[in-house]
């Protein structure tokens, strides 16, 4: 990947501004071919936005973007040649056929007979989809939709894949299908940017931007952003969650403190430290608890830190 | 009777589609106060449970009672009983805050007398004191929610219903969220989730997963993540991963693996007797292995494990 002349994708201080918000706010990364980005963050954080600013249908109001080595201002219609970008809903033909709505997007972009045959077997069996070739578009389940759409994004070998929240609403399932395709596609050489809106799912990223309110808080793979992020994060587990906080919740130490379904999951300064002292808070006060683990942080857990609780609101 | 504690009881719940099982003879207790998750892939017989619970749907034998009102006999009480709310669930997004809690308040027949102390305290519950007479479509995704949610609950519902309440919210404001529903279960309200969210499904109580229209595992999170793995998760980092994945799908004792970011998910039934075996597996097939550990499942792996790992293994598909 080092011997790449350049990123496949380039965004250096992206701006965009809506009446009364600033959606994107002079944000840059790049995406190397071969490689799985993430754009992550909650609804609003502008994950949309900068995905048809690269997409070249929107243009920045400040800022530049290259794709594929095309300036997606300048030449957005180089650029549209080399990318695909799925957008949330993807216009999927629900009266034609799974085949029919592969063979229209192939006549679409130009795709030879021959060629089309042959790319639509193969990701039809990587989708898990070979068997419904005849079925309408509109009798798939939602995974099989999603999977669908991102068989057409593909069907002319596209260089860089934009896609927007592809897995949101989809089941665990699908969506590891759906994942399961992406890593097959990066052997191919091809870049994927993909946003979600589930922080659990940068997990499977090679390297995430996590956005909020348009501004960029982090960039790097999810094991730095974790090994970076300072802090210990206990799983304390109990027949009583409530009691466990009433006793916890003024303990020192501790940066953030949330109520699970079965226990406690607390950000603290010092882990080792902190659970001695945990423990024995809990039996002074005679709260039953089940144990009082070091887990590792989540991406949520970077998240809160880097935002803090002021960041919940606008107001 | 055990229905005097709990609040939604369901006994060999069953539903077919012609000659489809969609739900198949399903047993449920729920005891008041809990905050209980469904989950189930799509097509698993989930939203049929539901429409069934909420008395819209009857089932074709077995039976369910919901605030200790039968769905099959008595579904419009059981529908004055519950409240619901989906992330997908529109509020009026033209109309004021008031505006919208005043449309539910009609439509859930909240009497004239009590609607104002009602409304006063969905907002005050709600944390929308003083934004009475914003529009609700320039309100933030959590506050949104939180009115959602206000509106859900006017009729003072026993059992609560919440579809992906939180999906795509920030996570502060996910927090926020779950500590109201927290605090309305601990003053007794009945909350049946169902989700595709596992970051929601760590907020639950229990949680059952429907498969095939069965009830294939039923447990806190931390037991579901202790037992029903078929098997042990191990991290293993090598390269290429493309390789390791395909080379190992065939490994004999490896019940599944999968590409997850920089390294692969591999499920065996006993990590640490694999670990020496894989490393060396991998060495013969010259991939390079940067390191194996065992980690802990999450729910997602829990849930995958459960709904395909079956196949893997060869077992009765249930």
């Amino acid at each position: 990947m080092t011997d790449q002349p350049q990123p496949a994708i380039v965004a250096d201080g992206l701006t965009k501004s809506f009446p009364g918000v600033r959606a994107v706010d002079a944000l840059s990364f790049d995406v190397r071919a071969g490689e799985i980005f993430g754009l992550v963050g909650p609804d609003g954080a502008g994950k949309t936005t900068t995905l048809r600013m690269l997409a070249g249908i929107m243009p920045p109001d400040a800022g530049n973007a290259t794709v594929a080595g095309f300036d997606v201002v300048r030449n957005p219609e180089g650029a549209k040649h080399a990318l695909s970008y799925m957008p949330q809903r993807f216009g999927l033909y629900e009266d034609l056929t799974v085949d029919e709505n592969i063979r229209f997007y192939a006549d679409l972009f130009g795709v030879k007979k021959a060629e089309r045959r042959q790319r639509s077997s193969q990701l039809l069996e990587a989708a898990g989809m070979a068997e419904f070739r005849q079925r309408l578009a509109g009798k798939l389940s939602g995974g099989m939709k999603q999977k669908l759409g991102l068989v057409c994004a593909l069907i002319h070998h596209p260089k860089v894949i934009l896609l927007d929240e592809p897995t949101t609403g989809v089941d665990p399932v699908s969506r590891r299908d759906f994942w399961r395709i992406l890593y097959e596609l990066i052997a191919e050489g091809v870049a994927i940017l993909t946003s979600t809106a589930y922080l659990d799912e940068a997990e499977r990223c090679h390297r995430v931007a996590l956005l909020h309110q348009g501004k960029l808080l982090f960039c790097d793979t999810p094991a730095n952003l974790k090994a970076g992020m300072g802090k210990g994060v206990l799983s304390v587990t109990g027949p009583e969650p409530r009691s466990l906080r009433s006793q916890l919740e003024h303990a020192d130490g501790i940066s953030s403190l949330v109520l699970t379904g079965d226990g406690l999951h607390v950000v603290v300064d010092d882990a080792p430290r902190r659970i001695p002292e945990f423990e024995a808070r809990l039996r002074a006060a005679r709260v039953s608890f089940d144990a009082i683990q070091q887990v590792a942080p989540t991406i949520e857990d970077l998240f809160v830190d880097a935002v803090g609780s002021g960041g919940s609101t606008h107001a | 009777m055990p229905e005097l504690d709990n609040s939604v009881v369901v006994e060999n719940l069953c539903k077919r589609f012609g000659g489809f099982v969609a739900v198949d003879r399903i047993n449920l207790e729920i005891p008041k106060g809990e905050v209980f998750g469904f989950l189930g892939p799509n097509g698993a017989g989930k939203s049929t449970t539901i429409r069934m619970l909420c008395g819209l749907l009857k089932p074709t034998s077995g039976r369910a009672s919901v605030a200790g009102y039968d769905v099959g006999r008595e579904p419009e009480a059981v529908r004055q009983n519950i409240g619901y709310m989906s992330q997908k669930f529109s509020l009026y997004n033209d109309l004021k805050v008031i505006e919208n809690l005043r449309l539910f308040a009609g439509l859930y027949s909240v009497s004239s007398n009590v609607l104002r102390e009602r409304i006063d305290w969905a907002l005050a519950m709600a944390n929308l004191k003083g934004q009475e007479n914003l529009i609700t479509g320039t309100l933030p995704g959590g506050w949104k929610q939180r009115l959602a949610l206000g509106c859900a609950v006017l009729h003072k519902p026993p059992i609560l219903f919440l579809d992906e309440p939180t999906s795509g919210v920030d996570p502060i404001s996910r927090r926020q969220f779950w500590d109201l529903i927290h605090h309305m279960a601990e003053e007794g309200v009945t909350v049946f989730v169902t989700t595709h969210y596992m970051e929601e499904a760590e907020y639950c109580n229990r949680l059952a997963l429907i498969f095939r229209g069965r009830i294939v595992a039923l447990g806190t999170p931390s037991e579901l993540k202790r037992g029903s793995m078929n098997g042990e998760l191990l991290l293993v980092a090598c390269e290429p991963l493309g390789n390791a994945v395909e080379v190992l799908q065939s490994a004999p004792g490896v019940l599944d693996a999968a590409v997850f970011g920089n390294a692969l998910h591999l499920v065996v039934p006993d990590a640490v007797a694999a670990i020496p075996q894989i490393e060396m597996y991998l060495k013969q097939h010259g991939i390079a292995v940067g390191g194996i550990e065992k980690i802990r499942p999450t729910l997602e792996d829990v849930f995958v494990s459960v709904t395909t790992g079956r196949d893997a293994t060869g077992e009765m598909k249930p």
